[in-house]
This record gives structure tokens, sequence and C-alpha cells, in this order.
């Protein structure tokens, strides 16, 4: 190996890594390694006129390779690189020494921040040393995405990469899309139905000729990484061909079986052969497994005998497909907080005191009462109805700690369609504070509070419970300081939004990350809202955080043009970090086999060989095999000892 | 300056790029000041660490060594931070079986949002390592 021409530039970052390390001190250490050339500290290394330098610098010096002492890898690694190769020089051969982030930000005595400093450049201008020129890996894209989650984030998300002419995957679990959206009544700010808007394009998904639908469905595995992902999709049987359901509703007629209806959030029941709503997308009915007599025709086999279509099939198994994608959208929506979590408010035990969705369902012409609001334990019409905001939410003791963003509006929405169904009814809400930033917003929850007869309360209701027929409210009225007490026929609690149920489970076969409050984590919260920590997987709609439509339909929107980007491209570039087996060491233990996570190592003739389409670079394996004889790329164990020695030259 | 009076523990301290590393560098962000005693060295995954590594750096006159990677759970390559628990357990019953203090090796959970939490491993390791002493019993006579 002949030796290597390394140039080191310091940086000053201004003060911000000056005022705490002697970079003086710092470039003239790194002088005195063996295989430094050259070295240079400036202001501003990332500004246009030390970028310049830098190329100019590696020119004029004929250097090899290059440390740049400066900020975090994260954000200036890829500038450098850049510019290594702008000089002539592999981009590999360059590489970053944090000296902001990791040492002038975090100490303040100059002496020992100094000291930190120049061993961490070291152990980089060390590892530099042994870095080998490296070509990124090209990879064939394939040119077909996914979509997990047929509610709004996912149907907008999947017709806008299908309209682009990629065709699509949308995965849904129940047995229709349309998500929560296709649950409610009307629709703030503007009150328009939310069915008439969402059903046109439910339509669309089904016919588009670029969309595969699939629901009824789940995730179960995914491998692959950014560009080539493969899905394996397991397909519960509905025992009903979609193609032959003539959706005339014979079969429920004679199925005996009643169960509580899920998709009307128990309000109603269904039989064990059902159709979720009339829109329902695919339009046919599902036969339930767990609740029908046993799918036998001798045990009952009634709705087979009705239907005459002929849709009906027994014998119709769960299937599991695999589909290659080149990129994913999660688009797995919200769930309500369970109201058994709220005992002061009577753990979801009480009847007629229902949430914000079950309440949807009651405007709703489509729903249990066709959409008058008649209370469920009498079917009377409440004549009183208390709201009761941020239940759960923004109670970081007990519940949860944030706001879910939408309950202001769609609770004013909710005191708006009462009052509409119940012209001679009054409303009470109970809420904290309002927030009604957007769009028309404010007004909206203006002109629902003009009205005379709802009556916002500030406080927060301290308990219910029954009394007398009715549900008794007790609160405070923080802005009078008085006790309220109100006997309600109804009361509707606007629970929190939490991350729909399975989301940590589908996260953990994704390998996406989860926030604090079990979201589905955004790679970076202001630049990079729509991606997850992990190439290739997108974000949209409610599962990422709490949101309204609008919202919602801009993330699905961003996230299919970040996908479509994607997928325009014909090869992508895979990070060349990846392993290397020395086949004169190895001894074909099979040890790395064992430890690799990506089943990338196979023995071939008693030797390790990495795949290297799946290797990931983890480096589990190097850390595994007992005579180094395997290796990631550029982080070998060689590397890694002298990076160690650096680390504690005094 | 004296060893006796003001004794400063060199620490190596590993870090994965995809969790702790990020700590690392939000604590940064944040200003959070901790002692300047801990070298990073980033490498992709806990996984990654072969006990080996923990061990030279023992014998090249590291005082302490940490592994701060994923939660578990959490790894970026789903499984390595296991790998590395499992190992790491070893390592503490090899260096107490050698009669080196076993708190001379630490390993923490400290995912990228958590910037604090990085800063108060690293201040509690000092601490920690401080009534310890410099450690010479692995320590190869030419790094002394
Ligand atoms: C009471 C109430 C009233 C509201 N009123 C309004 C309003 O008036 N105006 C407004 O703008 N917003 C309103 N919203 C908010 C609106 O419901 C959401 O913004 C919207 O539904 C979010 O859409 P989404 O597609 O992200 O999630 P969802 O609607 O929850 O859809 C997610 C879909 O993904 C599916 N899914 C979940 N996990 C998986 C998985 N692992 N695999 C496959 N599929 C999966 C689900 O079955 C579901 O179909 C209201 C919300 C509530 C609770
Ligand atoms: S076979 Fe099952 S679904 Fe069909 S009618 Fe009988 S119980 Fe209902
Ligand atoms: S680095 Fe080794 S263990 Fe990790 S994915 Fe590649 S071959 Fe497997």
């Amino acid at each position: 190996m002949t030796k290597k021409r390394t140039g080191v530039f310091v940086c000053h970052c201004g003060t911000n890594i000056a005022a705490t390390v002697d970079v003086a001190k710092v470039a003239k250490e790194m002088a005195g390694e063996n295989t430094v050339a050259f070295t240079q500290e400036y202001v501003y290394m990332c500004s246009e006129p030390g970028q310049e330098s830098v190329v100019q610098a590696i020119k004029d010096n004929k250097l090899d390779s290059v440390v740049v002492t400066c900020c975090s890898p994260n954000l200036h690694e890829k500038t450098f690189r850049d510019n290594a190769e702008r000089a002539g020089i592999n981009n590999f051969t360059c590489e970053i020494a944090n000296i902001r982030e990791q040492c002038s930000w975090v100490h303040n005595d100059k002496a020992k921040g100094t000291e930190k400093a120049i061993k961490i450049s070291r152990s980089v201008v060390r590892r530099v040393n042994r870095n080998q020129a490296l070509d990124a890996v090209a990879v064939n894209v394939t040119r077909r995405a996914m979509v997990i989650g047929g509610g709004i984030a996912g149907i907008q998300a999947a017709l806008d990469i299908a309209n682009a002419g990629i065709e699509v995957v949308l995965v849904e679990k129940q047995a229709t899309i349309g998500g929560r959206m296709l649950q409610l009544s009307e629709t703030f700010p503007t009150l328009d139905c939310s069915q008439c808007v969402l059903s046109p394009k439910m339509v669309e998904v089904k016919r588009h000729p670029k969309i595969k639908l699939m629901t009824y469905s789940d995730v179960q595995e995914v491998t692959g990484s950014v560009g080539n992902f493969r899905v394996k999709v397991h397909k519960r049987s509905t025992f009903v061909d979609p193609d032959k359901c003539k959706i005339c509703d014979h079969c429920t007629v004679v199925c005996p079986v009643v169960v509580p209806n899920e998709y009307e959030l128990n309000l109603t029941a269904r039989r064990a052969i059902y159709i979720p709503y009339a829109q329902a997308i695919p339009a046919s009915f599902t036969l339930d497994e767990d609740a029908c007599l046993g799918l036998n025709p001798v045990v009952c086999g009634k709705c087979k005998d009705v239907c005459e279509a002929g849709a009906i099939d027994y014998d119709m198994r769960s299937q599991t497909v695999v589909e290659d994608v080149g990129a994913i959208v999660v688009a797995t929506g919200f769930d309500l907080y369970d109201q058994a979590n709220m005992q002061e408010l009577g753990g979801g035990k009480i009847e007629d005191v229902l949430d914000g969705l079950q309440f949807e369902r009651l405007c709703s012409a489509s729903g249990a009462t066709q959409g008058h609001v008649l209370r469920p334990s009498d079917h009377k019409e409440p004549k009183e109805v208390v709201f009761i905001q941020c239940v759960g939410s923004r109670d970081p003791a007990k519940h949860c700690a944030y706001c879910s963003k939408i309950c202001c509006m769609y609770t004013a929405k909710h005191a708006r369609l009462y009052k509409k169904h119940v012209p001679d009814g009054r409303a009470y809400v109970f809420y904290i504070d309002i927030r009604s930033g957007g769009k028309g917003y404010e007004e909206f929850v203006q002109r629902t509070m003009e009205d005379d007869d709802t009556l916002y309360l500030r406080g927060r209701v301290s308990k219910l419970y029954r009394h007398n027929g009715k549900v008794r409210v007790l609160g405070t009225d923080t802005l009078t300081g008085q006790n309220v007490e109100i006997d309600a026929d109804m009361v509707v609690l606007a629970l929190a939004m939490v991350p729909s149920k399975g989301t940590t489970e589908i996260a953990k076969v994704l390998k996406i990350g989860r926030d604090k409050d079990g979201f589905m984590a955004e790679a970076h919260p202001k630049l990079r809202p729509v991606e997850s920590v992990t190439g290739g997987i997108y974000l949209a709609g409610a599962a990422q955080a709490p949101k309204d439509i609008p919202e919602t339909v801009a993330q699905a929107g961003a996230a299919a043009a970040k996908v479509i980007a994607l997928l325009s491209q014909a090869t992508l570039n895979r990070s060349p970090l990846i392993a290397k087996v020395r086949r004169s060491h190895c001894t074909g233990c099979g040890m790395c086999v064992e430890a690799c996570p990506f089943i990338a190592i196979r023995l071939e003739g008693g030797k390790a060989v990495v795949n290297e389409a799946l290797c990931e670079g983890c480096g589990s394996c190097s850390a595994t095999c007992l005579r180094a004889a395997i290796d990631v790329k550029n982080v070998t164990q060689l590397q890694i000892y002298e990076m160690i020695e650096a680390c504690l030259a005094v | 300056m004296s060893e006796q009076q003001v004794y400063e523990p060199r620490i190596v301290a590993f870090l994965c790029k995809w969790c702790s590393s990020a700590g690392s560098d939000l604590a940064g962000v944040s200003r959070i000041q901790y002692p300047a005693n801990a070298t990073p060295i980033t490498v992709p995954c806990t996984g990654a660490i072969s006990p080996m590594y923990i061990m030279s750096a023992f014998n090249k006159g590291a005082d302490g060594v940490l592994v701060s990677g994923c939660h578990i759970g959490d790894c970026h390559y789903i499984e390595g931070n296991y790998l590395a628990r499992r190992k790491m357990k070893l390592i503490m019953e090899l260096l107490e079986f050698i009669g080196v203090e076993p708190n001379r090796f630490r390993m923490s959970w400290v995912s990228a949002a958590e910037g604090a939490k990085f800063a108060k491993v690293v201040t509690d390791f000092v601490n920690d390592l401080k009534p310890l002493g410099p450690q010479d019993k692995l320590k190869k006579a030419e790094h002394t």
C-alpha cells in the first residue's frame, strides 16, 4: 500500500467550534500525522469559498483522501464527498470528524475540548488511511408502489401515484376502503357530506387500471430495501366472490347469527354475513368466519341456499400473495383512545355516553338511526347534550400528553349538527381552550358559539354517572369559578386520537420508527415530514400524527410525489458499505451466517459468501467472526482498532 | 498535572450511527454540557461491536468503555442490539473473571431523540469511574 496523501480541513464554524476548540492546534497536530500531506483551517468550510478551497487543495496537492473536521456527518458528509468527487477523487475516501455536536457544543473547557477534538480527528485520519475507493452500487428499481391503509390518506396517495402511470397495490385490512372518513356524517368547516365526497374516489380506486386493490388483507412480512421491497400480503377469505355478489341482501335476511356491528361502532348489530356500508368498495358482502356457525351446509348453509348469484363459497381459502414494489406509503390511520381508560368519566360503562365517531353515525343518513339523533338507551331524541373536549388529550400525567388537534373543530361541528337535527335541543361544550387554526376554522367555531342554545363552558368535567334516567355531569366553569351540574340526555366525548390498533406490529414489520406517542416517526420534523427514517417508506395521514382531512390529503399528495420521484429513476444508488469476505481467512464455521439479521450470508464450498443485494452493512457478521475474515468495507476491524488507539493516545 | 490530583478517566464510547450517535448530536444541538472524557467512535450498529474491540480498548489504556445503541426493539437492523446485549453480558463476566471491575464497561440505550439522556449517561459513567481510579490490569506496558 503506497502511503496516503490525506488532506485535513479544520472548520471554525464561525465561533461554534473555534470558541471551545483551538482549531489551529488541531490542524497542527493533524499535520504531524504520518499520512497527512496537507492541512488547512477556514472559518466556514461549507461556504462556497470554503468548498472551493477544498477542491483546489485536493487538486494542487494531489491528495487522495480527505478528512473534514466540522459538524455532524448527517449535515455535510454529502457536501464534502461531492467536493471530493468534483476534485477527481473517489467520494468514499472522504470522511467527516464531528468536532461540533460531539465536542465543541457540549464542552466549555477549551483545553479539554481541544484535546478531545484532536482525538476524534486523529481517529478519523487513521480510519481514512484504510478507506477503499468504492463505487455506489446501482440497483434496478421496481417501478411499482404499495400503499398500506385505505382511508382517505391511502386512497389519495394511491390515486396520485396511479395517475402518474405507476402501478399501485393498495392493502386495506378491513372489508372496505374508506377508513374513518366513511364513518363521518358531515365535515367541518363546510359541512359537506363526507360520503358524498369520498365515494367517487373509492369507486375511482376500484376502477383504476393501475390500482390493484386488496381488502381484508394484512401485510405480513417486508424484506429488501428502497427501490426493491418484497412484501408478503395475507388475504383473508371473505367466502363471497365479489365479482358475483349482486348485493341483493338476501343472505342477511336468513342468517341466524347476530353480532355487534363494528363498522357502526357497535351501535347496531349485523349478521355473520354482511356488507360494512352501502357504499362499501369492493361492493360485496363478506362472511365473518368467526361469527358464522361453521361454514358448513350441514350446520346452517342458509345464505348459500338463498344466494341466487352463487357468490358464496364456503371452501374459499385465505391466500398469501407476494408483491414486489419499489416504494411503500404507510397510511394506517388512527383509533380513538379507549374509553375504558377514562375511569372518572365512567370508563365506557355508562349508557348514553358516546364517543365522537358514534355521534357521527347517529347523525349520518346511512347510520344506525337513518340520520335521526336518538339516544341508544331508549331511542328518544335527547334534548340536552353535553360535549366534552380534550378527553384523554393534553394530560401528560394520566393519558396522552399531546393535543389531538381536531377535536375542537369536530365538537363545534357536532354541536351544529345536533342543533340541525334537534332544533329545540340545548348543547353544552366543555373545553379547556379553543384551538381553531386553519382556513375558515375560527369563523366556524365562532358561528357555533354564537348560537343561543349552544353554551361553551370553560373547564374540565370531573365526574359522570347515571342519575334518574339521565347522565349527571359534574364540572367546573373556570371562568366563573362555579361548579356546574347538568343532567344530560346524552354525553359525547371528544376522545384523543391514538395510532390505530396494530401500528406497533406494522412498524416492526416495516422496520420504521415510532415517536414517543406511538405514531409513525417522520425522518425530520421540519424538512422531511412525509418520509420515515427508512429509505423508500413514506408516511401519510393520521398514522403520523393527529390531523384533519385537508391536512391528510395534502400529506398523502406529498408522499405520492416522493414515491413518483423515486420510481422515476431507472436505477438507485445503494451504499457500497457492505460486507466482504476474505476467503483466505474464512474457515466456513458459519457463525456469521447465524448472526446476519438479513439472511445475506450463505456457505458455498466451505466459505462464506455475501449476497450484496441483501447485505445492509450492519456489521453483525464481522463482530462475530473470530478470524476477522468478514468485514464491512471502510469500517473494517483493522480500522476500528486503529481508531481505538487514536482515541487513547495522549 | 499529576494524575492523583485530577484523575480524568479515559473512555472510548462506541455509538451506533442511527440512534446514539444521532442522540449525541442532539445533545450538541441542545448545547447540553457533559464531561469531555469520552471519545466517540461511530459504528453502523452495536451488533457490529466485537468483544475484541472492548478488550482492545482496555489494552490500550481505556479506563472505561461505553457501548450505546438503539433501544431494544428499535434497531435499524432489526436485531443487532439483541446480539450486542448478549455479547456484552459475556464481556461483563469475562472482565469479572480476569479481575477488572465490570463497572468499567457500560451499555446504554439512547435513541436519536434522547440528547439529554446521552449527556447523563456520559456524566454518570465518568462519575462512577472516578472512584475506581486508573485501569492498569489490562493495560499493555507500551501504553503506560
Ligand atoms: C369524531 C371525528 C370527527 C371528524 N370530523 C372531521 C371533519 O369534520 N373534518 C375533517 O377534516 N376531519 C375530521 N375528522 C378527522 C378525519 O377522520 C381524519 O383526518 C381522517 O380520517 C384521517 O385519514 P387516514 O386515512 O389518515 O386514517 P383513517 O381514516 O383512520 O384510515 C386508515 C385506514 O387504514 C386501515 N389500516 C389500519 N391499519 C392497517 C394495516 N396494518 N394494514 C392495512 N390497513 C390498515 C384502516 O382500516 C383504515 O381503513 C374527524 C375525526 C373524528 C374522530
Ligand atoms: S352459513 Fe354462516 S354466514 Fe351463512 S347464514 Fe349461516 S351463519 Fe350466516
Ligand atoms: S453486514 Fe454482515 S451481518 Fe450485516 S447484513 Fe451484511 S452480511 Fe449480514
